[in-house]
């Protein structure tokens, strides 16, 4: 089975390590690591953000050879950051650098999917963090990429739309030729939702494989410095065992 | 917005025949006893004020919200962040070089201190500065520029060229030729006609950088035109005109109302605003009842600067709700 992307080679210097990696299509990849390990960095460089160094290709397709009116439907960015100083109208904003052919009626249907309807015609910089964060997520998800690049998703959600959101992202990918590529911290939510788990340390990835087993494994411990415990995880020591 | 357009681009052209009509009153008898002498009046004098006012207007409208889009900033303006100022700067030292009837010394000089200034900007306040920090990188360059020029008039070679240089500093349109209208509206139709290129791509600017570089913008090339194109169309200007001040504030604020807020496709309507509210002050400098016109910089500035003030409350007390 060919992957449906394939990275090779990525690098950013002083933040990514060359690395190799191929995501197969309907596949949900949890991206975990410690502050600074390099997990944004390595969304950057699939996503060609920042003048990376390595080949990306989605769907057999360099995304750099596409040009900005079709680039939305290959591949989709939601950046860590939900600051939006302009007092742009909430509706404009999720229509805002979709490929051309997205309809208004496909925006209108994506902005009810995450409980945007009533927020539709507010100011952007008057929402709170976590509506603006639905509302950018929406942005996202509206063109159908096929790759989904999400930068911690559900950090600022409540948790029914970390449910909802990660459900929908599971859904999207039921017998589709879509990859989603997802950094985050919660553990338990890569457990229960991921088909494939990334563990990044110091600009690398160290572990790479099916989620319950490397929660299960020293990786954990070694990177994180915590070990499991009966009310979830705990620090494995006082001291960072990491220093 | 496709309303507001044709709505706008009537009201331009009748300020500007309001501009060549008016004042009426001398030229009525004479149309009666000398048609061609009253049409040279219309054609020679009247009409480059009118046009320069209609083109540097539009270009500080359209290079205003420009500058605010690629800033992300709605308070960037070529004042604010120096390029005016720096190209004053420029025209000055161009002038004493080689005299103020050289419009390529001038123009190049001007154009040159306003990418001085806009480089600096860009090198002090890095390219996605908070407000504040691209605020008082802009005052500090301003001022900077401001020092320069008052000691280039202090060491001016003489009177006249030190009278030349202040009165020119004021902001004027008057006694131009068709020639340096021209020379001011050519760059300017042409850095206006580029800028509208990237509205789109300046839309997204919104998204930060890292998404537009997703969606396969070059975020680099397009800060290189937009400052570039601005300096050269607002350079162009000030090396004919002088420094002209707020306009490219006070334009692309409106202009957002009509276009819902998007700062890219702001810039047309801040082009067709800037030029009606330049053209309406130049009628303003003369209906002045002082018995001689007023600086054309002094105007815009004293209507603007309470403009500013308002925004910034308005700012202030909508942040805080």
């Amino acid at each position: 089975m060919t992957a449906l992307v394939a990275a090779k080679q990525l690098a950013l210097p002083g933040r990514l390590e060359p690395t190799d990696l191929y995501l197969q299509a309907g596949q949900l990849t949890c991206l975990v690591g410690p502050n600074g390990s390099g997990k944004t960095s390595l969304l950057h460089a699939i996503g060609r953000i920042g003048g990376p160094k390595g080949e990306v290709s989605i769907a057999g397709i360099d995304p750099a050879k596409v040009p900005p009116s079709r680039r939305g439907h290959m591949l989709s960015y939601l950046a860590a950051s939900r600051d939006i100083a302009w007092p742009l109208i909430a509706h404009d904003l999720v229509a805002l650098g979709q490929p051309e052919d997205v309809s208004p009626a496909r925006i209108a249907e994506t902005l009810s999917l995450f409980g945007l309807d009533s927020l539709a015609d507010r100011r952007v910089d008057r929402l709170s963090t976590g509506e603006r964060s639905r509302l950018l997520i929406a942005r996202v998800l509206a063109a159908d990429a096929t790759l989904l690049l999400l930068d911690e998703p559900i950090a600022n959600l409540d948790p029914l739309w970390q449910l909802r959101l990660l459900d929908h992202l599971r859904s999207m990918l039921w017998g589709a030729n879509r990859a989603v590529l997802v950094a985050m911290h919660d553990l338990e939510m890569a457990r229960r939702y991921a088909d494939r788990l990334l563990i990044m340390n110091e600009g690398r990835i160290v572990a790479d494989g099916e989620p319950a087993a490397l929660l299960a494994s020293d990786h954990i411990t070694a990177v994180f410095g915590i070990v499991p415990s009966a009310s979830g995880w705990q620090p494995s020591s006082p001291e960072d065992p990491r220093s | 917005m496709k309303q507001w357009t044709p709505l706008l681009l009537v009201a331009v052209l009748a300020a500007l025949a309001v501009s060549l009509a008016l004042p009426w009153a001398p030229l009525a008898p004479l149309w009666q006893r000398d048609p061609a002498l009253a049409q040279a009046i219309i054609v020679e004098l009247r009409l480059p004020r009118a046009l320069l006012a209609l083109f540097y207007g539009a270009m500080l409208g359209a290079s205003g919200a420009a500058i605010q889009a690629m800033f992300a900033n709605p308070l960037a303006s070529p004042d604010l962040t120096g390029s005016t100022s720096g190209a004053a700067l420029g025209a000055v030292v161009a002038a004493y070089l080689f005299g103020f009837a050289s419009p390529f010394a001038l123009a190049f000089g001007a154009v040159a201190g306003a990418l001085g200034a806009l480089g600096l900007l860009l090198l002090l306040a890095g390219p996605k500065a908070e407000t504040a920090t691209f605020l008082l990188a802009g005052i500090a360059i301003s001022a900077l520029a401001g020092a320069l020029t008052t000691l280039a008039l202090a060491l001016a070679p003489s009177p006249f060229a030190f009278y030349d240089a202040y009165q020119w500093l004021m902001g004027s349109l008057i006694d131009r030729s068709l020639g340096q209208a021209a020379f001011a509206a050519i760059p300017a139709t042409l850095a206006i006609v580029l800028l509208l290129r990237f509205a789109g791509p300046l839309d997204t600017m919104v998204l930060g950088e890292e998404v537009m570089q997703s969606l396969g913008h070059k975020i680099g090339r397009l800060r290189l035109w937009v400052v570039c194109l601005t300096a050269l169309g607002v350079g162009a200007c000030v090396a004919v005109c002088g420094a002209v001040g707020f306009i490219g504030l006070v334009a692309p604020v409106f202009a957002r109302r009509i276009v819902r807020g998007h700062p890219g496709r702001a810039i047309l309507p801040a082009a067709l605003i800037g030029a009606l509210l330049l053209v309406s002050a130049d009628l303003l400098t003369r209906s002045a009842p002082i018995g001689r016109s007023l600086p054309l910089g002094v105007i815009t500035a004293l209507l603007g600067a309470p403009f500013f003030l308002w925004l910034v409350a308005h700012m202030r007390w909508s942040l805080s709700r």
